[in-house]
């Protein structure tokens, strides 16, 4: 019998290894799986890379691995939100890597890896700093930048409800990056606030397939 | 006397500007208070980068639920006929030319149409540039929604960027206080001017180069109050 189901939250970040490339799910706060990047500090790993639009606020989730010291470099669009003062701190006193990425090239780049695609060409960033020393191609008599894709070692993410083969659905816009994360890493692990049986969720509903994750981990919603 | 239009009736006027039927994206900061003016009975089907196509605001005295946010994290409402989706298939829309307008706000607009809306210079704090050069590049339309001059004078629309690019060659339009000013092939055209505005004094606050339409109009709102200070 398939079971990705585990019963605790320590299981579920369990054997992720120093130095990971972790994408991470969630917009602001919304969709931010704040349980599993909790669990995962309190692991104290070493050198970790985040992918993820933001850079976390508060002490919470992203920010509480950031307070850590667990992260060497952040691949992100926007990483300065309201509250995200451990990022600001500890970037300004030159401890944090950023590479930053316009927003749908992170997602795509992430969304090429999980598709076997190791780059494509695109638009966004033509004559601007972003598109310094990337390859440029003409295509049609426009500029197209080329764009490699980001593979993840572990994916977290949060959806709202899941059952023991993987499948996931999401709230509403707290759906953003997580599905997309989920397809672009070798483990995916999904904190759910429900855990339903096989069938409970109707496969026309499905939004994540169970292909895309390995592990499921219930918290309180 | 110049009769400037506040920010609200900046706002009210870029929605007035949008056909029934449009997608359209809003950019964080100014650009997405024109969500609270689109005109009665017109349907207009907003676009929020986060995955959302037809949200609406947040009802007065409403419950915001965090899972359902705007670009800006701000909470939101959703109209009948909404839908969600995850962020590859939201730049997709973007990217694939599928939003017919984006307004987004400006540090500078060159007279070629370059915008530079992300990186200030002389700053310690990172750099961050969110959707806008996606949106710079993927959306029919470009919209620019700011003041015509920031606080020290200086004009907003330049001769040339000096600033690090958003995207190149890519405003459509720029609605300020006092101005509509629309990008065409040989130069930008004055559309519309505030009453009381001469032209020569609108190209003295310019720094690009403007012409004015023959067929120019006054730019005028209706008496909306101006956005409420926030608490510094």
């Amino acid at each position: 019998m398939i079971n990705k189901i585990c019963q605790g939250i320590e299981d579920a970040v369990a054997g992720i290894e120093d130095g990971a490339v972790i994408l991470v799910g969630g917009f602001g706060n919304a969709g931010e799986p704040i349980a599993l990047l909790n669990a995962l500090a309190a692991r104290k790993p070493r050198e970790l890379t985040i992918v993820s639009n933001n850079a976390g606020s508060g002490d919470e989730g992203i920010g509480q691995l950031i307070l850590g010291g667990c992260v060497k470099k952040f691949i992100c669009s926007f990483p300065r939100v309201t509250g995200a003062d451990a990022f600001d701190k500890m970037y300004e006193e030159g401890l944090l890597e950023l590479e930053l990425t316009p927003q749908g090239t992170l997602a795509e780049r992430i969304r090429a890896a999980g598709a076997g695609i190791p780059g494509f060409y695109t638009r966004t960033s033509v004559d601007t700093p972003l598109a310094e020393g990337k390859e440029v191609r003409e295509f049609a008599g426009l500029d197209y930048v080329l764009e490699e894709a980001i593979y993840g070692d572990v994916a977290l993410v949060k959806a709202a409800v899941g059952d023991r083969w993987g499948n996931l659905t999401y709230t509403m816009s707290s759906r953003n990056f997580n599905p997309v994360m989920a397809m672009g890493a070798k483990i995916t692990i999904a904190q759910v606030g429900e855990i339903v049986d096989l069938g409970g969720i109707e496969p026309e509903q499905v939004i994540t397939p169970s292909i895309f994750v390995d592990k499921v981990v219930q918290v309180e919603a | 006397m110049v009769e400037a239009l506040n920010r609200n009736q900046v706002a009210w006027r870029v929605a007035n500007d949008i056909d029934e039927g449009a997608f359209v994206n809003l950019g964080v900061g100014m650009p997405l208070n024109v969500l609270n003016y689109v005109p009665e009975g017109r349907e207009i089907i907003f676009h929020s980068e986060n995955g959302v196509l037809g949200m609406k605001p947040l009802e007065e005295g409403a419950e915001p639920n965090l899972d359902l946010i705007n670009a800006g994290k701000q909470p939101i409402s959703m109209l009948p006929g909404g839908a969600f989706f995850h962020h590859s298939d939201s730049f997709a829309m973007v990217r694939g030319g599928h939003i017919d307008v984006c307004v987004l706000g400006a540090y500078e607009v060159g007279q070629n149409g370059d915008l530079a809306n992300w990186r200030l210079p002389n700053t310690k704090s990172a750099p961050a540039v969110g959707g806008a050069m996606d949106l710079a590049y993927g959306a029919r339309q470009v919209y620019i929604m700011c003041d015509h001059n920031g606080r020290d004078g200086a004009p907003k629309i330049v001769k040339q960027c000096t600033l690090p690019l958003t995207g190149a060659k890519c405003v459509t339009k720029v609605f300020t206080d006092i101005a509509v000013i629309e990008r065409a092939d040989d130069g930008m055209v004055v559309r519309e001017m505030a009453e009381g505005l001469e032209f020569e004094e609108l190209q003295e606050r310019t720094g690009a180069e403007l012409r004015l339409a023959n067929d120019w109009k006054t730019l005028t709102a209706p008496d909306i109050a101006p956005p409420e200070k926030r608490a510094r």
